[in-house]
């Protein structure tokens, strides 16, 4: 696979995501404290860190399932501190979450599993318009031929690839993964990778990748911010960091 | 004291347990209300409670019938009053039993599986996904089963009420040698408007904590595959003691109304 991770000039580039001074307890555990972070548009941003470290939590905060305790989060221009209910499903629409267990509806088929989102938000979206984009979305992920199969009679690897089609049915302008490679075997970790960056080519998206897979993170990173201590503690290209001298910066990369 | 600081621990427990159920009962009365309806997930649900709990309570009423009459005739037989049967299990049947047992065997039926089903969601993060796909995953997921269950457990009631007099009549039919039409003409004479209605009005409220609870406990269930197992088993144990809760309840007032 090549090496993506080549430097991508970030500045002066439209930002999706801004977060500001980010600050989340549970009680009298701090997991974030002053976190600051941007994403670009059409970038790779991969969050690295070690486990119980709050990145599932920062995710979360972004996407609104979590409401940070101080700090600024502002996704495609909107802060969604302050956004209501119905102008946060908006927003959810033009994000897709692609979430580690792959979280597809147990008792749903892979086809109503991908119409879920399609009716939540194109409610006057006709019939033969949902079953092409369900058809569309699984021809992307190449598996038109589940349609009608339950969530558990798929493989790990199927299961991860219908919920990212699930999560880009919608054509989504941002992409979270959260840990996309975990529990999967080494090549079927490389293809969902490949698929990613498919994807990201295929609909211009930005991506946040939660990951502690570092072939993963060289393969599609643009940038990683490593989440260590609370707070943001190194940021760069992969070759930047995996050549660090900070040996807490390498400690990742080894 | 280690005991009595134990006994208070567990009192304080219960009442904030108690406490969040209010709210959760609360919560579901306000998103009952206001828009947009899941009727299509209302019907699967009805439908899932309904129509696969029907065998097991046909099968439970029948067997109540038979094992209430069997056991009932020798001590009739002895007053001399065995003409009395049909009227006798009629009213025991439709007024207490009948709704209790089946009210109990649908809190293990449904009950735990709402628990499981929800607290597996949870778990999986599933109930997380349909937040991000735009859905208010307690409307979807909370308010139709427990709106399902409130309206299911009537019906079952009714129809386990009805198949335990088939069982009742039966022994009688066989024992007796009493027809089915003499049989359920002698039930419909015993059987009084003031004897359905309170226990149709009392079924409602079963069918509401079962939905209730087992939602309560799957939804609030805590991460890991053993809080799946503790939300069905709580469900159910919560359940069970709840309906005799309202079961006394219903009696008194419906003592008070009809004297």
């Amino acid at each position: 696979m090549d090496d993506l991770s080549n430097n991508r000039a970030t500045s002066g580039r439209t930002e999706v995501i801004s977060i500001k001074g980010l600050y989340k307890s549970f009680g009298e555990n701090v997991v974030l404290d002053d976190f600051n972070m941007n994403i670009y548009e059409d970038e790779n941003l991969v969050l690295m860190g070690k486990s119980g470290s709050g990145k599932s939590v920062l995710i979360k905060c972004v996407i609104g399932l979590m409401q940070p305790d101080k700090g600024k989060i502002e996704v495609l221009g909107k802060d969604i501190t302050k956004l209501g209910q119905q102008e946060m499903d908006e927003l959810r629409a033009e994000i897709g979450f692609l979430f580690q267990g792959s979280a597809l509806y147990d008792s749903m088929t892979v086809r109503e599993n991908l119409e879920f989102p399609l009716r939540r938000h194109r409610n006057k979206m006709n019939g033969n318009r949902t079953k092409d984009l369900v058809m569309e979305a699984l021809e992307n992920v190449g598996l038109a031929h589940t349609l009608d199969l339950m969530p558990a009679e798929l493989s790990g690897g199927m299961q991860r690839r219908v919920a990212l089609a699930r999560a880009l049915i919608l054509k989504p302008k941002i992409i979270f993964y959260d840990e996309p490679t975990t529990g999967l075997d080494p090549i079927t970790a490389k293809e969902i990778i490949l698929l990613m960056l498919d994807v990201q080519k295929k609909y211009n998206t930005s991506s946040l990748i939660i990951t502690h897979d570092v072939d993963c993170a060289r393969v599609i990173a643009n940038r990683i911010i490593l989440l260590y201590e609370k707070t943001n503690y190194a940021e760069g290209t992969f070759t930047e960091l995996s050549t660090s001298p900070d040996p807490k910066v390498k400690a990742f990369f080894k | 004291m280690p005991g009595s600081f134990s006994i208070a621990a567990n009192a304080s427990s219960f009442f904030t347990e108690i406490g969040a159920l209010s709210h959760f009962a609360g919560r579901f009365f306000k998103e009952l209300f206001s828009r947009p309806f899941e009727f299509r997930e209302f019907l699967r649900q009805c439908y899932q409670m309904g129509n696969k709990s029907l065998v097991l309570v046909a099968i439970t009423g029948f067997i109540l019938g038979l094992v209430f009459t069997l056991q009932s005739r020798p001590t009739l037989m002895e007053f001399g009053a065995v003409s009395w049967m049909p009227s006798m299990i009629s009213i025991s049947i439709v007024r207490e039993i009948g709704p209790v047992i089946i009210a109990l065997i649908c809190a293990g039926r449904i009950g735990s599986s709402i628990g499981a089903e929800l607290g597996s969601m949870k778990v999986t993060e599933q109930i997380d996904a349909m937040e991000v796909s735009g859905t208010n995953p307690f409307k979807f997921l909370v308010v139709t089963r427990i709106f399902a269950a409130t309206l299911m457990l009537p019906i079952l009631i009714l129809i386990g009420d009805f198949v335990a007099l088939v069982g009742s009549a039966l022994v009688e039919n066989v024992k007796g040698d009493v027809s089915f039409l003499l049989y359920f003409n002698q039930v419909f004479e015993a059987l009084e408007f003031s004897d359905l209605l309170p226990a149709t009005v009392k079924s409602f409220f079963f069918g509401f904590a079962i939905g209730l609870v087992g939602c309560f406990k799957g939804y609030n269930s805590n991460k890991g595959t053993a809080g799946v197992g503790k939300a069905a088993n709580s469900a159910v144990v919560f359940t069970s003691l709840l309906l005799f809760v309202i079961d006394f309840i219903a009696v008194f007032v419906s003592d008070v109304i009809y004297g």
